[in-house]
């Protein structure tokens, strides 16, 4: 108080005259105002970290259940009767039978089951009981027997998918209200499978296929795999390695070594910090016009896929490259020229060497980038329905296949809930890749950074 | 011959000659490579690099050129008459590759041999299904005189893939043949290699302005091609965004870009203060050991792929969102909106917006500080009143690179804002914006050349015209700041 | 409310503005400051001497505890302005630094107008009730600091804007504004030419009649010429201290004598 009222300006010792040992009103305000201020702060940090957490909370919470999975175990016969009539065990008359000849072999193999007392639900038949196993089961069951005609005539033991809503039931999806509502499933079928599930029959493990099957369509989300869409993504990366890598490494080596001061050398500088900038979606314009329309290259193919990558890779890679030319001192350029080596020699002899490790690091960071992007992929035909593998490379390079990024993407288009479990899955499976190339990346700089 | 074989082949060329003018330098010199002018792997260098580089560069201008040349040519055999109604002379042309592709891949599948198809016949054989039986899907049934071009198309491509290799593999070989036999001791083979070296360094930065380049005339050359079909003032200012399959569509720029800026804007009211105030606060006031673990964290977020985000908007932020406000408050029943993907947007730009900032405010020199601090001013005054101000042109040009960015992201408005072009003030309606659309329209099914398919590069354009001037300016405003300090 | 401890104060003045009592300065592991005593007088030119890193600016961030900005550095001992330790848990440094106004090496004015830097301390310590009092106090500081003649027609102009000379003036007189008791003055003519140096150190003899100023400086002219009392360290260690006029013509440690003359330094 005793301050304001003595601030005028004339008297030189007026206003500070209060003991040190006394905060005066004003600088409580004013330390009030500093800790609020602080509270933004710690506020603002908080916001973010929770984002971070409900972010990986919420894919790990719904994509976790996708690596788990309910096989239903059934001794099937196979019924020389139904699959090889006139007993020639050729193998071209055995491909004939479709894959719905093969469904009421496990509905026998269900009615062998219900011979057990333990397990039968009434009003339940064997033909809707098979409704259990995964639609994609009789066609499981083709091609084994397609692979083994021997075995028709036999028992086999059969491991077979349940249905995405059995599979579903275990996972607090589905649950008995939910079925009663459901056509896809009955309350009598989850009865059942409780049933089997107590005599053995059903176990939940852990699901394999979901990263080495190919995708399935909409009405069978539990056959659905990510094989397809990994090893397209890695195909894809090693694209982007075997182009954006040198590429990106030689043009820095000029930029940063050898560029003459023009306007040239500043019109490719501000081309490629303008480059990072421009949105992804563009680069897939790009990628459908030029790659695909003009160059007529195949749609889909990871090749394109890997070009466009590479465009968008490139300025992270040089960027990076050029930090860590920019690193090396000039006194090892000055040494290796003073002692008759040619520029080119000096910078691939001596610099290029120490910046190694800056270059590798930036270049996992750039695939990492690329193994995440999304939307580019989407333009250039990547979302379509891929059921087969790609061949091996080069010509793998080629054929159709799906992206991780974009798996995920295209199943959440679909309707069946099971699919979002499927995409949070892939999510995961996406985010460990990048996790291991990270950490690569942090590893490298450690172990190699150098201080000069 | 395929141009991957022809490839391999030119570095296998490459490869020996390495080896061959090596060996050839050394016995130049008697065995004493003292002698020479160059250390002989540089001998061996110059002739892989004229075996390799004339030839591949050849191959790639012969790649480009050749479906060019093949087109022009096979077209003249298509007739108007050929052309169905409301088709073009684009889709008949496609019609004819892919039968020219089909028609390969049944001779390869072993389905058809070469006499029956130089003998074929549209009207007779049913080609269409026969090609669907080798996956080849072709739209509509096969007219004799596209047949024709098919065949043609397929005779030309083969013979100038012959051409192709002959002359490439020859290129390689002649071109290994003068550097071996320009070897001899005093033979600058270190510059002449070097040289070469530095020609491809330049080449490489090049591909940053190639780049450029094609992007500008993919956007430009499609739009042009748009504006034809549909008429420009239309597109800018129409209202409605309503494509239909037969044609009369509106195409409306506006309501996606009314979308696309509120949107943003609700990205930006949320990352701007948060990004700007956790900056502020890792850098001034943090412990050490809170710095250590939250700047990694708000790193992490900025490591995450734009999908995830979008997942999480599709399905937590979006019903959490419409369950507990947009329901209760009875303001819709969506829950793509404006604010799921607003929000989620958000979060994305927090790390970008703090590690901007923060580089901001690091600029500002200590003595600055010192001299509020020296003043009596407290920590925040000290912030808000000298640091803040003189980072200002800083802070702004991180805001428009943010804005940028979040006017040009794709998958969290894909899979958070929806998909219906509207005019509205409501937050908790699905809005759309432009990225949406260029997705929408290039991965639909209809046909190419349709004005409802070319919106997509006008649109596209659009939004490269609009993030590369906000990005621009905001580079000129940050260099400008940088400057002052520097 | 205040009277009697003001008048303990005012018999405290006039001995000694502040007292500092075995004061020890530490960066991380490096001891920067040993020991050091020392009793700077009101109304007094205090100059500290000494060859670089000799810890003369460390020691002087210390009486305004401008050094807890830095992170590794701890301060022993005491420090005494008018009777109170200002290291005591209870002082705001904010408080503190009000009283005991600094000027820096390096001319910094902030990137604001002319008017705004100066009014920027009273503005934060809350020192005017209204906009005639702020227009009041700028002029007052700006005249005090000689510069009033030279900027009362561009006050809304940057202080960035300003030549080295007149920033430093302008600094000096942004630190005049906030009404101190003590100037603290880190070689504040080092990044001057001769002219504007001369202008300063005028100016520094003048503001001796209100405040008490302890100024750093690597320059013995400087200290000779504007200086009553002269501090000088070596290694972190105060080796001397007394009158100026004793300190140069009849110095007793044989170091200050060796610096003095040019022997080490």
């Amino acid at each position: 108080m005793t301050d304001l009222s003595t601030s005028g300006a004339a008297a030189p010792r007026g206003p500070h005259s209060s003991s040190l040992l006394v905060q005066d009103a004003n600088t409580r305000k004013r330390n009030a105002a500093e800790s609020r201020f602080r509270l933004y702060g710690v506020i603002a940090i908080a916001i973010a970290i929770l984002a971070l957490f409900a972010l990986l909370g919420s894919i790990l919470y719904n994509g976790s259940s996708s690596f788990r999975q309910a096989f239903v175990v059934l001794d099937v016969y196979l019924d020389p009767a139904k699959l090889d009539k006139d007993g020639t065990r050729d193998l071209e008359k055995i491909a004939k039978v479709s894959t719905f000849g093969y469904a009421p072999l496990i509905a026998a193999a269900f009615e062998t089951k219900f011979e057990d007392p333990e397990i039968g639900v009434e009003g339940l038949s064997a033909k809707n009981a098979a409704k259990l196993i995964s639609k994609e089961g009789p066609a499981e069951l083709r091609r084994y027997v397609l692979a083994n005609p021997d075995m028709i005539g036999e028992t086999v033991q059969f491991e077979f998918l349940a249905s995405g809503r059995i599979d579903g039931y275990y996972k607090g999806r589905v649950t008995m209200e939910t079925a009663k509502l459901d056509k896809n499933v009955s309350p009598e079928q989850l009865q059942l499978a409780d049933q089997l599930k107590e005599a053995g029959v059903l176990a939940i493990k852990f699901n394999t296929g979901f990263l080495t099957r190919a995708d399935a369509s909409e009405n069978r989300p539990e056959a659905a795999g990510l094989g397809v869409a990994i090893l397209g993504s890695f195909y894809m990366m090693i694209v982007v390695l075997c182009l954006a890598l040198p590429i990106g490494v030689a043009a820095s080596i000029y930029l940063e070594e050898f560029a003459p001061k023009n306007w040239i050398t500043d019109i490719i500088e501000v081309n490629i910090s303008n480059l990072a900038a421009v949105p992804s979606i563009v680069f897939g314009i790009l990628g459908l016009a030029i790659f695909i329309n003009f160059a007529g290259l195949p749609q889909s193919a990871p090749i394109v896929g890997g070009l466009v990558l590479t465009l968008m890779t490139l300025p992270t890679i040089i960027i990076a490259t050029r930090a860590s030319l920019k690193a090396v001192p000039p006194s090892i350029r000055d040494a290796a020229l003073g002692i008759g080596a040619s520029k080119m020699q000096a910078v691939f002899h001596h610099v290029l060497p120490l910046a190694a490790p800056g270059i590798l690091t930036g270049t996992i960071i750039g695939l990492a980038q690329a193994l995440g992007e999304t939307a580019p992929l989407l333009l250039i035909g990547m979302v379509a329905f891929v059921r087969d593998f790609p061949s091996a490379p080069p010509e793998g390079f080629f054929d159709p296949a799906a992206a991780l990024p974009v798996q995920v993407y295209n199943w959440t288009q679909r309707s069946d809930p099971a699919f979002v479990e499927r995409a949070s899955g892939a999510i995961i499976v996406l985010m460990v890749f990048l996790l291991i190339m990270n950490a690569i990346a942090i590893v490298l700089r450690r172990r190699f950074e150098r201080r000069w | 011959m395929s141009a991957g074989l022809v490839i391999l082949i030119v570095l296998l060329i490459a490869f020996v000659g390495f080896f061959l003018g090596r060996t050839r330098a050394y016995k130049s010199a008697g065995g004493d490579i003292r002698k020479l002018h160059s250390r002989p792997n540089y001998y061996g260098l110059t002739v892989a690099i004229y075996a390799a580089v004339p030839a591949l560069l050849f191959t790639i201008l012969w790649l480009l050129l050749q479906p060019l040349y093949i087109e022009s040519q096979v077209s003249k055999m298509i007739d108007a008459v050929d052309i169905p109604d409301g088709g073009s002379l684009d889709l008949v042309m496609t019609d004819v590759r892919r039968i020219s592709d089909g028609l390969d891949v049944a001779v390869n599948a072993g389905t058809m041999t070469e006499d029956q198809i130089a003998t074929m016949r549209a009207d007779l054989s049913d080609l269409r299904a026969r090609l669907g039986e080798v996956g080849i899907a072709v739209a509509s049934d096969v007219q004799q005189n596209v047949l024709d071009a098919a065949r043609e198309y397929r005779k030309l491509s083969t013979k100038l893939q012959i051409a192709m290799s002959v002359i490439v593999i020859g290129l390689s070989l002649a071109g290994a043949f003068i550097s071996m036999m320009r070897i001899q001791p005093d033979y600058r083979a270190r510059n002449t290699s070097e040289h070469a070296i530095k020609a491809l360094l330049i080449l490489s930065s090049f591909v940053a302005i190639l780049t450029t380049l094609g992007i500008i005339s993919s956007l430009l050359f499609e739009t042009v091609h748009f504006f034809q079909l549909y008429r420009a003032s239309d597109f800018f200012f129409n209202l409605t965004w309503n494509p239909q399959f037969r044609g009369g569509s509106d195409l409306g720029i506006l309501p996606l870009l009314w979308g696309t800026l509120y949107v943003s804007f609700v990205a930006l009211i949320f990352a701007v203060p948060i990004g700007l105030l956790a900056a502020i606060y890792l850098s001034e006031y943090a412990s050490k050991n809170v710095r250590s673990f939250a700047k990694p964290a708000i790193e992490v977020l900025a490591g995450i792929p734009t999908i995830v985000y979008g997942l999480f908007a599709l399905i937590t932020v979006g019903p959490l969102l419409r369950d507990y406000f947009a329901q209760p408050l009875g303001m819709g029943n969506s829950s793509s909106s404006v604010l799921t993907a607003g929000i989620v947007l958000g979060v994305m730009l927090i790390p970008f917006v703090s590690s901007l900032s923060d580089d901001v405010i690091n600029a500002v020199p200590q003595a600055m500080r010192d001299g509020s601090y020296g003043l009596g001013a407290t920590k925040s005054e000290t912030i808000k009143q000298v640091i803040l101000p003189a980072a200002l042109p800083g802070v702004v040009g991180a805001v428009l690179l943010a804005a940028s960015r979040a006017i040009g992201e794709t998958m969290i408005v894909v899979m958070g804002a929806g998909a219906a072009a509207k005019l509205s003030l409501n937050p908790f309606e699905a809005m759309t914006t432009i990225t949406v659309k260029i997705v929408s329209q290039l991965t639909g099914d209809t046909e190419f050349a349709s004005p409802e398919t070319l919106v997509a590069f006008a649109l596209g354009l659009s939004l490269f015209v609009v993030t590369l001037g906000l990005n621009i300016l905001a580079l000129y405003i940050v260099r400008k700041y940088r400057e002052q300090y520097e | 409310m205040y009277d009697a401890p003001n008048l303990e104060k005012t018999v405290d003045q006039k001995e000694f503005k502040i007292t500092a009592d075995n004061v020890q300065v530490f960066y991380g592991d490096t001891h920067a400051i040993k020991d050091v005593s020392v009793q700077i007088e009101d109304n007094t030119v205090t100059a500290f001497i000494g060859p670089s890193g000799c810890g003369k600016s460390t020691f002087l961030r210390c009486l305004n505890r401008m050094n807890d900005t830095i992170d590794i550095c701890r301060v022993e001992g005491n420090i005494l302005l008018d009777g109170e330790n200002i290291y005591d848990k209870k002082v705001d440094p904010v408080q503190l630094r009000a009283k005991v106004g600094m000027v820096f090496q390096k001319p910094n004015p902030f990137p604001k107008s002319i008017y705004d830097n100066i009014a920027y301390g009273p503005r934060i310590h809350g020192l005017t009730r209204n906009k005639a009092d702020l227009d009041i106090i700028v002029e007052k500081s700006l005249r005090r600091g000689a510069i009033w003649d030279e900027v009362k027609d561009r006050l809304d102009q940057p202080g960035t804007g300003l030549s080295g000379g007149q920033q430093q003036r302008l600094c000096i007189a942004r630190a005049i504004a906030t009404e101190p008791e003590v100037l603290l003055m880190d070689e504040p003519c080092s990044a001057l030419d001769p002219i504007a140096t001369a202008q300063v150190e005028e100016l520094i003899d003048e503001l001796r009649q209100d405040y008490s100023v302890v100024i750093v400086t690597h320059s013995m002219q400087q200290a000779a010429r504007v200086s009553q009392k002269t501090a000088f360290f070596h290694l972190g260690n105060l080796v001397e201290y007394g009158e100026t006029s004793q300190i140069f013509t009849n110095p007793i440690d044989p170091r200050t004598e060796s610096y003095i003359t040019g022997r080490i330094g």
